[in-house]
């Protein structure tokens, strides 16, 4: 692999995505992208006692429904890679415990699908592994309780907030296969406009994503063109909107070819899910069933795939610190 | 980022962008609701009031019965639909209180009943009842010492 401009890595030898998996939860089994998803669940606890128990299982079964469509062993998988929401990230370290796969845990916020993929991809070339995995998870309830009110609080929520979405996404990486292939990687930096507000992550996740794509563009010396997709995380209706005012005034017209898993996944009107999805499981699910079949049939062949997370916890915001964001960058070819 | 140079632009053209809460439309959700709950209360207070209960007790029997209803449909996943539709028409009465207690230790059951219900109930209503108390104590000294 090699260093191209100021931050991007471009794989000798890019390693293949061999498979994919998610599990959603019921409303997004109600959203647009229905059909695509592996599993569709009917209740948030599917069985457990505690949200935090469901998102462990949804995490766990997913992983094992991406390694058996990989036809790889398990034990033939080399490292894993996940991460989530909740403090520590116990969705992905309970749900994985019992998978005996050398287990690094990654914290990106929900930035955390794309930097798994990326820390994997550079394992894979630079020889440590022949396969790896990348897991995420998100759940509504267990981030609700987590970062805002109890789900029975009769509050209102604003016009700008988001729905995490509930679920999980899955990929095994691999050195040998056929595609599609991991071919650059652009880890982003913490990018930091003083967004304060907690119900706009949109706004203050946006100029991260902004940085990271041109970042990319420069370093890569690609056009927006070059891509018949670029698809951000999770920066919802207001996030998306900014980021494509924002490339315009830097001279990069990315409307016709940019779209946003947390604008995708939801009906925003019929779901009343406000200015989109949001959450590690947003980009990791979207990417996961819709993107990859896309892939798959060849309808699209090039994707930019950028996760955004916003880097804050409920200590942070009541302390009234800003909010930190993160744009991670993955260029998928076929 | 260089085409905002301060967090202030950003911050100015964020709110530019982002859409307020339809204010008149919650205004008068929460005036219907509010004022139906309000309703509610006095038809309680004059039934009270007619089966012979003194003005007091009537009160009394009529928060009661308004925290417990209200209580009931948060447990029935009914009261938080309600509040989504009517804001502060459903908050800002006992209603709202008895919802900010029982949602909390109703989400926090998972923690035990210490810890979790126990510990964690007043999360939401601890500062209404810190500043109102508070308030209470400023109130009567001022009219101990006026009076």
């Amino acid at each position: 692999m090699q260093k191209l401009g100021k931050q991007t890595i471009k794989f000798d030898t890019p390693p293949t995505i061999t498979s994919t998996a998610c599990i959603v939860g019921p409303k997004e089994s109600d959203g647009p992208l229905a059909s695509y998803f592996d599993k569709c669940l009917d209740d948030e606890f599917w069985g457990e006692e505690t949200w935090e128990k469901a998102e462990s299982k949804i995490i766990k079964e997913t992983v094992s429904l991406a390694v058996s469509k990989s036809n790889i062993a398990s034990q033939n998988i080399d490292y894993c890679f996940a991460g989530d929401l909740l403090n520590q990230c116990i969705s992905s370290s309970f749900g994985l415990r019992e998978l005996n796969i050398p287990f690094f845990g990654v914290f990106g916020a929900c930035s955390t699908f794309v930097e798994s993929m990326s820390l994997g991809s550079v394992f894979i070339d630079g020889g440590a592994a022949e396969n790896v995995l990348c897991a995420t998870s998100s759940h509504f309830c267990s981030a609700e309780k987590q970062f805002r009110f109890p789900l029975e609080l009769g509050n209102q929520r604003p016009p700008t907030s988001q729905w995490t979405v509930t679920g999980s996404g899955a990929a095994v990486l691999s050195k040998s296969g056929n595609g599609p292939y991991i071919t650059h990687i652009t880890p982003g930096k913490i990018v930091d406009l003083g967004i304060k507000d907690a119900n706009n992550m949109g706004a203050a996740m946006a100029p991260a994503a902004v940085d990271t794509l041109l970042t990319h563009f420069q370093d890569t010396g690609r056009a927006p063109s070059y891509y018949d997709l670029i698809l951000t995380g999770d920066l919802g209706h207001i996030g998306k909107e900014i980021t494509i005012d924002m490339m315009k005034t830097h001279g990069y017209n990315i409307k016709s070819n940019y779209n946003d898993c947390g604008v995708l996944i939801f009906d925003k009107e019929a779901q009343d899910t406000h200015s989109g999805g949001s959450g590690c499981a947003c980009c990791g699910t979207v990417f996961s069933s819709y993107v990859f079949k896309q892939l798959q049939q060849k309808k699209v062949q090039k994707v930019l795939l950028v996760a955004t997370g916003a880097l804050t916890n409920s200590t942070s915001a009541q302390q009234g610190e800003t909010i930190p964001g993160i744009a991670h960058a993955v260029s998928i070819e076929l | 980022m260089d085409n905002f140079e301060t967090p202030k632009q950003y911050q100015d053209y964020v709110d530019k962008k982002s859409p307020n809460s339809p204010i008149l439309k919650n205004c008068i959700c929460a005036f219907l609701v509010g004022g139906i709950i309000c309703c509610i209360g006095q038809v309680i207070l004059d039934i009270c009031k007619a089966r012979g209960l003194s003005v007091e007790l009537s009160g009394t029997v009529c928060s009661i019965v308004l925290i417990g209803l209200s209580a009931f449909l948060t447990g029935l996943n009914v009261f938080n639909k309600i509040g989504k539709f009517a804001g502060a028409g459903s908050l800002i009465p006992i209603t709202g209180f008895a919802n900010s207690i029982v949602s909390p230790a109703m989400e926090y059951k998972s923690e035990g009943y210490i810890m979790g219900v126990g510990a964690k109930m007043f999360t939401v209503a601890g500062p209404v009842l810190v500043y109102g108390i508070s308030t209470s104590i400023l109130v009567g000294l001022v009219y101990f010492i006026l009076m």
